[in-house]
């Protein structure tokens, strides 16, 4: 990697010690012997140009312009939302929608957002993985990139398309399984009757938003186990193992950090999903069953209503906005930390 | 078009290491140097310095002169830019640039440093730094086609004759055959010996027939042991330092008894 | 003795206590119709039948291979089941949803829907293209001309921004705690919910502007804030693979940096950049949530990102899903959804295809 700077600390800045007009007229001079190839006898190595140094300064002052424009956006995120949101908090309680202040506003739907990721990640994470097994070491070798493209196709569809298809396939569908569960399985909390005859519930949206993560957990996933050192595999099946304790052995020991990260990843993808929840979801109060109307998650909430919100409500939405970047926020910084760590004490990379 | 390097008490930092110490050495014009020494002894390192190519490696430093004709590179108000339009380098590995063609290979050094040239003025560049690489009869034909498609010789030639494009006063070689067959390697040496007519060339070589073969007068580095510096043991012309040199290490190591 | 061997076929030592290949086949039959068997018991249906079928040979296989061949033997076929179990589950719903939209979708996706908008069309007009069976009028062209636009601008945002970054990134800052900081809170911003990014934009214009200020600039910025982490993180990939040897070659000619940047550096991985930045564009066209936001819903034609409500295809879709434009009679507004969601996916398949194409056509050609 090009790492270093094209000058040295000591010799830096003293480049105007001689007049500038004179060093323009030696490197015109200069310049002209040089490409009518004539030995330049009085060539002083300091006749250096102004016009390249600058070019050298501008460019490297506008790239490094970029990278903090970076940092004060992912700070002003923060900064604006926080100032826009300060209204509910400082708001009487009793206008804030729910009529009991922003706490007891907030609280359900940030339930109702964990509730939903959570289902997503029990279905999508072990699907994930064993899609990543199955494309890294199960699958024919000359077909595992043609399916590795074809779950990367599953992370391209735009999640409205996801949204729609949940609301007017996989929910209709959905109803009929719901019925029967809350007839046989109703003593479970999460399937006491009457189940939705729509079939707009909890469960199916938690349905779509585990298929909206699976290819992010099993991509990260299939990096990981791509990278297991050929040599542990190799051992293993030495010994006698099968491929099952192979896989045990030597790819899921190295692979377990990367999982856990691939796995909070996708996390933060179904906390902040939006389009799925919102159009799947018929929203309601905060309830334990998951095959009834109800629940509502925090990004759905202010898709379905930031469109028509104004005064005091548009600030609640903003709030809840901010609430939604702090909790992804924080899933996303322990993703990070675990897969960073990981990178330095496994020597991949 | 040729100059001579003088250099003074030339210490080599890496951070806080010393890569090479105290180095002097005289380097005539239109001649041909070349360094030996075993691995890690610091030749490559300090054929660097000679144009400040080594400030793109983090932390390398140097301390003392170098002079090109009684200039010194590392004057304050130098620019390393300057330096390396005077003081060319060819590399280990031939490195055409993979973009362009072999016409703007060529034009390359000339061209990025946003001069302006007539095509004709620039044709003629072409052709003159081609044959001055010997390659201008292999190519002619195929100018337009990337640079990256000829066989490694060809490539290394490619990289000469975009070196002496910008009309240097020297041309630094770092092990520019070590990466070749040996019928291109006879080539690149041919090469060498036609050069000094014109430039002053020095180069770094692993292969101490190479060395006898091209060089005028050969410098031998060596290192004490790891972690220690390199240092210049002995320098003197070609012929002493093969037949009759006149310290021990250098006989070790140039009749195969170590290194 | 040895005429005995002879006529007898011994068998190998090594397959000895393995199960003849055709074993596996004839478990799965009989799953098959013990699973049709049990389907029609609970009321039969194909899913169903496909499901128990699938669960009774998996569990089928797994006790014989544990009775002829062992423990071991069993669990690394259980195994193998599940994990290409789990591969069809997964291609399931992108069978069920490529399906969908291509039944759904065509039929929509006639001249007058990609050149028409939605201006004028009300629910009236529905139910009379429903009563006479005449084709449904309106269609998407304003949200194409919308998604273009605001795309256009997110990229024309993100870009430069994204790609001198990684410029800096890996060129200048190697090893400064600034780079450390950039590359963390970029890896960070990857993951801001595409909501959050639309009420930042939405919370930043109505400070400068005043509330309920939208725009399809607006809108813009929202999808620059999600773009733009993609393009960094693809471009500084592009850039660390250029061999160092080509910058050095550059700095022995007496190059400036930039110029080698500009020059040698960045033409070497262009094709890589270019084809990072076509997938962010991909992945941000297919945005829905920050448009809601950021530059409303309109059913007309609107030209000038800098003012007015715009609608996109992705917000198109859930606009005519959830309120359909005739509330009594929701099929014309659900096909349009649909030939909406077809046209969109074919944008997004498209720039997946041309990213590829240009990775691999324009490639440099280092033969070494």
């Amino acid at each position: 990697m090009m790492t270093g700077r094209d000058r040295p600390p000591f010799t830096a800045g003293i480049s105007s010690d001689l007049p500038s007009s004179a060093r323009h007229r030696a490197v015109t001079a200069s310049e002209i012997d040089r490409l009518e190839g004539r030995d330049v006898s009085t060539h002083t190595l300091k006749a250096s140009t102004d016009r390249g140094r600058a070019g050298d300064k501008i460019f490297s002052g506008i790239s490094l312009t970029a990278g903090i424009l970076i940092l004060a956006v992912l700070f002003s995120v923060a900064v604006f939302l926080l100032v826009q949101a300060a209204p509910t908090f400082t708001a009487d309680p009793t206008e804030i929608t729910g009529g009991n202040g922003f706490t007891s506003y907030i609280l359900p739907i940030v339930i109702g957002t964990v509730i939903a990721a959570i289902i997503a990640l029990v279905i999508a994470t072990p699907i994930g993985i064993a899609v990543a097994l199955f494309i890294s070491h199960y699958a024919p070798r000359r077909l595992a990139r043609a399916f590795g493209y074809v779950i990367d196709l599953l992370a391209a569809i735009p999640s409205v398309i996801y949204g729609a298809w949940g609301y007017i396939v996989l929910a209709p569908q959905l109803a009929k399984g719901y019925t029967w569960l809350a007839e046989n399985l109703g003593w479970i909390p999460f399937f006491t009757g009457p189940a939705s005859q729509t079939g707009k519930t909890m469960l199916t949206a938690g349905i779509v938003l585990a298929v909206m993560v699976i290819p992010i957990i099993t991509s990260l996933s299939r990096e990981i186990f791509l990278q297991t050192p050929t040599l542990h595999e190799e051992a293993a099946l030495a010994m006698g193992a099968t491929r099952w304790e192979m896989v045990r052995m030597a790819v899921l020991p190295f692979a377990r950090p990367g999982i856990i990260s691939a796995t909070m990843l996708g996390l933060g993808r179904a906390l902040g999903e939006t389009m799925a929840v919102a159009l799947v979801l018929s929203p309601g109060a905060l309830g334990a069953s998951l095959i009834r109307t109800g629940n509502q998650t925090i990004a759905a909430e202010i898709a379905l209503n930031f469109p028509e919100a104004f005064g005091l409500r548009l600030n609640e939405l903003i709030a809840a906005g901010l609430v939604l970047f702090v909790i992804t926020l924080i899933v996303n910084m322990i993703a990070r930390f675990i897969i960073t760590r990981h990178k330095e004490f496994s020597g991949a990379n | 078009m040729s100059k001579r390097i003088d250099v003074k008490d030339l210490n080599v930092y890496y951070s806080k290491f010393l890569a090479v110490e105290d180095v002097n050495i005289n380097i005539e014009a239109r001649s041909v140097t070349a360094f030996i020494g075993p691995s890690g002894c610091g030749k490559s390192t300090f054929l660097r310095t000679l144009n400040r190519m080594h400030e793109v490696i983090p932390g390398a430093r140097v301390e003392g002169e170098v002079l090109l004709d009684g200039d010194n590179l590392y004057d304050t108000a130098v620019d390393p830019v300057t330096v390396r339009g005077q003081i060319g380098m060819v590399f280990q590995r031939p490195n055409p640039f993979p973009t362009m063609s072999i016409r703007d290979n060529v034009l390359a050094g000339v061209k990025l440093n946003n001069k302006r040239m007539s095509k004709s003025d620039a044709d003629d560049l072409v052709e003159k730094s081609l044959s001055g690489a010997n390659l201008w009869n292999e190519v002619k034909d195929r100018l337009a086609r990337p640079g990256s498609g000829l066989s490694g010789g060809q490539q290394q030639r490619l990289c000469i004759a975009r070196a002496i494009a910008v009309s240097p006063q020297v041309i630094l070689m770092d092990e520019p055959c070590s990466a070749l067959d040996p019928i291109s390697t006879l080539a690149i040496e041919d090469l060498i010996n036609e050069l000094k007519a014109e430039y002053t060339v020095v180069i770094v070589t692993h292969n101490m027939q190479q060395a006898a073969r091209v060089s005028d007068k050969t410098a031998f580095f060596n290192i004490a042991g790891t972690g220690k510096p390199g240092k210049l043991i002995e320098y003197d012309d070609t012929t002493t330092i093969f037949n009759k040199p006149s310290i021990k290490a250098t006989e070790d190591y140039v009749s195969g008894r170590f290194g | 003795m040895a005429a005995n061997q002879t006529l007898q076929r011994r068998q190998s030592q090594l397959t000895r206590g393995h199960l003849p290949s055709y074993a596996v086949w004839v478990v799965l039959g009989a799953s098959v119709i013990l699973g049709a068997a049990l389907a029609s018991l609970i009321g039969f249906s194909v899913v169903g039948w496909a499901v128990i079928s699938a669960v009774v040979f998996v569990i089928a296989a797994t006790l014989v291979t544990a009775v002829a061949e062992g423990e071991r033997k069993a669990k690394d076929r259980l195994v193998t089941y599940l994990v290409y179990g789990a591969f069809l589950i997964a291609l399931l719903p992108l069978v069920s949803v490529l399906w969908t939209v291509l039944q759904r979708g065509v039929p929509g996706l006639s001249y007058n829907f990609l050149f028409t908008s939605m201006n004028g069309v009300t629910g009236a007009t529905d139910n009379q293209a429903l009563e006479n069976g005449t084709p449904v009028l309106g269609g998407a062209y304003h949200a194409v001309l919308g998604t273009l636009q605001i795309t256009l601008w997110a990229t024309l945002i993100s870009v430069p921004i994204g790609l001198l970054t990684a410029v800096y990134l890996v060129e200048y800052g190697a090893g400064k705690n600034l780079t450390k900081a950039i590359t963390f809170f970029v890896d960070v911003m990857t993951g801001i919910p595409s909501i959050v990014a639309g009420l930042f934009a939405a919370a930043l214009f109505a400070l400068l502007f005043g509330p309920g200020t939208r725009t399809g600039f607006v809108a813009a910025v929202a999808l620059s804030v999600l773009m733009i982490p993609v393009v960094v993180r693809s471009t500084e990939e592009m850039l660390k693979i250029v061999p160092n040897e080509l910058r050095e070659a550059s700095y022995a000619l007496g190059v400036r940096k930039w110029r080698t940047i500009t020059n040698v550096v960045i033409p070497t991985a262009i094709s890589g950049i270019a084809s990072g930045v076509t997938l962010s564009i991909a992945r941000v066209i297919g945005e829905t949530a920050p448009i809601l936001v950021t530059a409303g819903f309109a059913s007309s034609i609107n030209w000038n990102v800098f003012s007015g409500w715009m609608s996109t295809l992705p917000t198109f879709i859930y606009y005519q899903i959830l309120t359909p434009t005739s509330p009594t009679a929701p099929d014309p507004s659900t096909q349009r959804a649909w030939a909406a969601a077809l046209l969109l996916i074919l944008m997004v398949m498209l720039l997946n295809l041309v990213a590829r194409f240009i990775a691999r056509m324009f490639a440099p050609k280092t033969s070494r």
